[in-house]
């Protein structure tokens, strides 16, 4: 991983007329400030057009046709594979499954390898950070195998509490499954120490870049990960495509996940005969125009470059950082500008995060607010929902400043009366009494 | 603010979250139920003190959430205090969105109704029931 620093930050003028959403308005007149990337980018005109060019000019059903357009969206699909495994430095792209999604991916391992691999009494190790999508999955593959859950703790400031991790690694844990980059903390793991321990204690290792391959220059050889998972549409890709990575030992081991065309050598009335890598995991009408759109956002990505663009993240952090920091009663989640990406979440007082999020739609401020698909993260630090601004290689410093004036607005909004200004909410609370709460 | 905005956050909708209506627990509450919305963590819980007859002699709400579904339990107990259970069955989503007044989004819809949903359950859970009780519920509540 390469210094960020050292890199001069990008220009986002330079690539925001490639976006045309960018140049749109909201709610009638504001101009849309897009806050919004972790959970889904925006993408430039180069992918779609990439799209578009593919349904009007090449389309076809890929792996099957003799005729010209199936040979040429073939080349295309493939070509995309190939633009996946450089992203990534997979050492052959068969290895770079296309799935619909990070979810479809750590799914198929759970799935596949886990249901092959895992009995009773084998330990899963996890997060508390954990997208539900990394969580989710290994609870219902526990729940079929008898194998159990454990959860890496975090710190009180959001990272993993790695002094943990000697009690909670051992020869029973199977899977260490474990996000590059938390999508509400922010946080970038430290997987150079994590992926060598967990495989001396004879683990395979599932790491989630959902949130770190659009961001962060991946080398899954120099990871050593057994297994990667990426979603297209938080890299300026289309939507319904994503990315399974995996060592290919452990890829040819595995048994089939889904069944059905393409995925197959030879079908007998009562039997099958899987076929080989990549199309043994990918059964049915893989998502083509998807795939190959993917491949012209990463050639997007290469052309601006990943340094640069976690150099303009690392500023645009900081500067949210201190414009927040001015603000009373604002609660910022997770670490330090350097510890972290481009993503910023928060409370503010006791307003709830919705409504903070809608006081600055009025102003044209796409954040999310809500769990972000980590209950467990949110209760962990004592909260129901957090607002969460995160950005991307075309957002700016001027676009980051107006969450100064506009988060003013939302306690202008509601502390008309300044009945309460600091300290806790003056309301009893009523917690959820859902198992949830205690159950993950 | 701009106009919408002034709509949706009007004085009306904040005295209620601020200043709630029966916010609290009924002393000797006959019924009560509790819910939540898992999408953005509101919880909602209405305590009612129904007499024989079928009068709601006491309703008071308690919760955590946004501004919209606090607001709109507040309006919501401030209009069935003292009612009969009856106009409660009566008062569908829709008359809920009305009382509310305020135009929302569809996601915001969600956090009006909650309270709605909580208060129609209410009716229908006896504090302490068996769940035999709960199958064939005293006259007043059927």
């Amino acid at each position: 991983m390469s210094n960020a620093s050292a890199t001069a930050p990008l220009d986002p003028a330079k690539f925001r007329p490639d976006f045309p959403i960018l140049s749109r308005c909201v709610r009638d007149d504001v101009p849309l400030i897009y806050f919004d990337n972790a959970a889904s980018t925006q993408r430039p005109a180069q992918v779609i057009r990439t799209i578009v060019e593919c349904y009007e000019e090449h389309y076809a059903n890929v792996h099957r046709g003799i005729h010209q357009l199936a040979q040429e969206s073939d080349e295309m699909f493939e070509e995309a594979r190939e633009k996946v495994r450089a992203f990534i430095n997979a050492p052959t792209p068969e290895q770079c499954i296309f799935t619909s999604g990070s979810t479809a991916g750590i799914n198929l391992v759970a799935r596949t390898w886990g249901d092959a691999s895992l009995h009773a009494g084998d330990e899963i190790l996890t997060s508390e950070m954990e997208h539900h999508s990394n969580l989710v999955p290994w609870q219902q593959l526990a729940g079929r195998t008898g194998a159990v859950l454990r959860h890496i703790p975090l710190s009180d400031d959001g990272l993993l509490r790695l002094d943990q991790l000697d009690a909670l690694l051992t020869e029973r844990t199977k899977l260490l499954a474990v996000t590059a980059v938390s999508n509400v903390l922010g946080t970038i793991n430290p997987l150079g120490e994590l992926v060598p321990r967990a495989h001396q204690a004879g683990a395979v290792v599932l790491v989630d870049g959902a949130q770190s391959v659009p961001h962060r220059k991946t080398d899954v050889q120099a990871l050593d990960c057994d297994f990667l998972v990426l979603s297209g549409h938080k890299m300026l890709g289309p939507s319904g495509v994503g990315v399974l990575y995996g060592k290919r030992d452990l890829l040819e081991r595995m048994p089939p996940f889904l069944g059905g065309g393409g995925m197959i050598r030879r079908v007998l009335p009562d039997r099958f005969e899987p076929g080989d890598l990549p199309a043994k995991f990918e059964a049915g009408t893989p998502p083509i125009v998807s795939a190959i759109g993917l491949g012209t956002a990463i050639d997007y990505l290469n052309q601006v470059g990943l340094e640069a663009v976690a150099a303009h993240e690392r500023r645009l952090t900081e500067r949210a950082h201190q414009v927040l920091s001015q603000i009373e009663g604002l609660r910022i989640l997770g670490p330090p500008p350097d510890k972290k990406t481009g993503i910023v979440s928060f409370t503010l007082g006791h307003i709830h995060a919705h409504d903070v999020a809608e006081v600055l739609d009025r102003r044209g401020i796409a954040v999310r607010a809500g769990h972000h698909c980590t209950m467990p993260l949110h209760q962990r630090y004592g909260v129901t929902a957090t607002a969460r601004a995160s950005f991307y290689l075309y957002n700016t410093l001027a676009e980051v400043e107006q969450l100064g004036p506009a988060l003013e607005q939302v306690q202008r909004v509601f502390h008309r009366r300044k009945k309460d200004e600091g300290g806790p909410s003056p309301w009893s609370v009523v917690r959820c009494r859902s198992p949830r709460t205690t159950d993950y | 603010m701009p106009p919408d905005e002034e709509e949706l956050y009007q004085d009306h909708i904040l005295d209620h979250y601020e200043d709630p209506y029966h916010r609290g627990h009924c002393s000797h509450a006959t019924h009560a139920h509790q819910d939540d919305n898992p999408l953005c963590g509101d919880v909602i819980r209405m305590e009612l003190a129904i007499d024989p007859a079928g009068t709601m002699r006491e309703v008071f709400f308690d919760g955590d959430g946004c501004c919209i579904s606090q607001a709109a339990a507040s309006m919501l107990v401030e209009r069935f205090d003292g009612r009969p259970v009856a106009e409660v069955r009566r008062f569908t989503a829709n008359d809920m969105l009305d009382l509310f007044g305020v135009r929302l989004t569809p996601n915001r819809q969600k956090c009006c109704l909650l309270p709605w949903r909580v208060l129609q359950a209410a009716i229908y859970s006896p504090v302490g029931q068996t769940e035999a009780e709960r199958r064939n519920p005293p006259e007043a509540c059927r």
